[in-house]
């Protein structure tokens, strides 16, 4: 971005010195651009696409979605408002407390582990070496590759006989062989497992971005104080990267809220329910049984979650900044 | 500089052999952890596995009948849905994040923040949330009424506007001086040359930025396509692979050499352009 605007300026300003000795004094030239600039429909009509498209495939569904909420969806009969019955049902319906004790427990776990597993990639995997970089393009791999591919994979890794893929790994190290997706104990922890090893290589990236933004200085401050390598890393880089851990947390548990297609592919919800989440119930829900109006309120309620996730983070943020 | 100050852990500096023996130890730990995986997916599509135990990092009995199998299967058809999905969304979408972010970028105008409201408001209401009012809506384009179910376009049009692409976008050309812009206005340059003569160009490596990221992110889709194919005419080849493996006659070593295609194009583009990639993740996940 840096060299680029360097070579903006140096055109930049060939043409302007040409022009700026010939013609047009100062207040006239400003007159001109207040006149271009004055035309108010311009900035809009470059708007346009992305207001419209925002406005059919984001707003207007929104509203959809709050307006079926509260209504019977009866196809062909025209919707009758039901009032906040659809509330009453999705959260007095035992399969939706369940699946979302669920999304919390895979969001939290996911979040946390993909944060813990993406600042020791970070801390390991910082530097400026060329060799350090093709290590971590072979860790990002993962995050590039489509959930759909991840997920056919892992179910083919997570063979349950003691012969599978990473059950033959693990019985190397003499842990015995798991059911994984294929029982209702450990299906939660292995989607989990699949999520981190996809996202922390994602969060890593961030992190390094941020511990390049760590004063040198400070380390080298440590090490004169005396400082070890542990307690380095405990009482400089932690810090440094506050704000960018709260970023990180925020979007992760964000995603692990709307968690889909993973889920979906693996276990689709079972077995026995044991890894159902808010987002393939409402898809059941919605468009396998066609209840409408009862899987509506359940997405206004996760994005209210979403939302009220969002701010109380912001909230947080901004009281620590002014503190 | 005083030694092992330069990055936090200062792994890089240790000279020592057991020092530089323990780093090698651990990269080769990582490379092995998250490279593995992708390798014996890569190695499975070319070996003959008939079942999931036989599945390991070197191939063994190569074969490329895989591939001929998953063909018979029409991956070749799911491919290009998916090519022309990612080719005409991306399209779609770098027009309107270019257009969208001259406006906010370079223009003062009123509600110029409501306007940037409204678009950073669209992050917060993900596309999982509004699946089920969208599948009912992709039937009856509101004003066009137009049905989109079960066609390829229902999959390209709710993607083309992007707020992440709008905001790197805007942030980029915040950038370009304003200097540049005044002196081809004063040469009469009208207000679609400045845009297209002046301020595009510039941003080309913007548009390197939100194109890679585009292509991933659209490349990636799942539960939108899931939602507006009716049939196996409009699968893209992710939402393929699910069908793929429930066939009887489907071994795993043919769903690897289908997933194997269904990841070759981001990871190449990932791997093509890394640094626009870098870019893009810090400049989205850090001002955001």
């Amino acid at each position: 971005m840096t060299i680029h605007t360097a070579d903006a300026v140096n055109t930049a300003d060939a043409p302007k010195s040409a022009a700026g000795t010939s013609v047009s004094p100062p207040p006239a030239r400003r007159r001109g651009r207040h006149r271009v600039q004055g035309q108010w429909w311009v900035p809009w009509a470059f708007l346009m696409p992305a207001l419209l498209l925002f406005l059919v495939f984001r707003y207007i569904p929104m509203v959809q979605a709050i307006g079926m909420s509260v209504e019977n969806v009866r196809p062909y009969l025209g919707n009758e408002f039901v009032g906040l019955k659809n509330y009453e049902t999705i959260l007095s319906d035992p399969a939706f407390r369940d699946a979302t004790v669920n999304t919390l427990v895979l969001a939290f776990g996911q979040t946390l582990g993909c944060l813990v597993l993406g600042f020791l990639l970070a801390l390991l995997l910082e530097g400026q070496t060329r060799k350090l970089s093709f290590i971590r393009s072979a860790a990002f791999l993962p995050v590039v590759v489509p959930m759909a591919v991840i997920a056919e994979l892992w179910r083919i890794m997570y063979h349950p006989t003691d012969n599978g893929f990473l059950n033959s790994i693990i019985g190397i190290v003499g842990l015995a062989p798991s059911e994984y997706i294929n029982s209702p104990d450990s299906a939660m922890w292995s989607i989990m497992l699949m999520g981190i090893w996809r996202g922390g290589p994602y969060d890593m990236m961030i992190i390094l971005a941020g511990l390049a933004g760590i004063d040198r200085g400070l380390y080298e401050a440590a090490t004169v104080d005396g400082a070890n390598r542990w307690q380095r890393i405990l009482h400089v880089t932690l810090p440094g990267l506050r704000p960018v851990f709260s970023i990180l947390f925020i979007l992760a548990a964000i995603r692990g809220f709307r968690v889909f297609t993973e889920v979906y592919l693996m276990t689709n919800g079972g077995p026995n329910g044991a890894t159902e989440v808010v987002m393939t119930l409402l898809y059941k829900l919605g468009l396998e049984q066609q209840k409408l109006g009862v899987g509506s309120a359940g997405a206004v309620l996760l994005f209210l979650a979403t939302l009220v996730l969002t701010l109380a983070v912001q909230l947080m943020l901004r009281r620590k900044k002014d503190a | 500089m005083t030694a092992g100050t330069d990055t936090a852990l200062g792994l890089t500096e240790s000279r020592t052999i057991v020092g530089i023996g323990v780093k090698v130890l651990l990269y080769a730990v990582v490379v092995a952890l998250f490279a593995g995986p992708l390798l014996a997916l890569l190695s499975g599509a070319f070996s003959e596995v008939t079942d999931p135990t036989e599945l390991s990092i070197i191939p063994n009995r190569p074969t490329l009948e895989n591939f001929s199998v998953a063909f018979d299967f029409g991956v070749l058809g799911y491919l290009m849905n998916s090519f022309f999905v990612v080719g005409f969304g991306l399209l779609l979408q770098v027009i309107v994040s270019v257009l969208a972010g001259y406006a906010l970028a370079r223009k003062k105008f009123r509600f110029s923040a409501l306007a940037l409201v409204a678009i950073l408001a669209t992050m917060m209401l993900p596309d999982e949330i509004l699946a089920l009012p969208l599948s009912i809506l992709l039937a009856d384009i509101p004003f066009l009424h137009i049905n989109l179910m079960g066609t390829l376009a229902g999959m390209i049009v709710p993607i083309g506007a992007w707020a992440f692409s709008i905001l790197v976008m805007t942030e980029f050309m915040k950038d370009v001086p304003l200097e540049l812009e005044e002196a081809a206005r004063i040469d009469g340059a009208s207000e679609l040359r400045v845009f297209a003569q002046i301020i595009v160009p510039l941003c080309k490596p913007a548009i390197g930025v939100i194109g890679v990221f585009g292509f991933t992110m659209i490349w990636d889709q799942y539960l939108l396509p899931l939602l507006v194919s009716t049939s196996s005419d409009t699968y893209t080849l992710p939402l393929a692979l699910r069908t793929l493996r429930i066939e009887p006659e489907v071994t795993p070593g043919v769903v690897m050499a289908a997933s194997l295609l269904a990841l070759a194009p981001s990871v190449i583009v990932f791997l093509l352009f890394q640094r626009s990639f870098a870019r893009g993740l810090t400049s989205g996940a850090l001002k955001g």
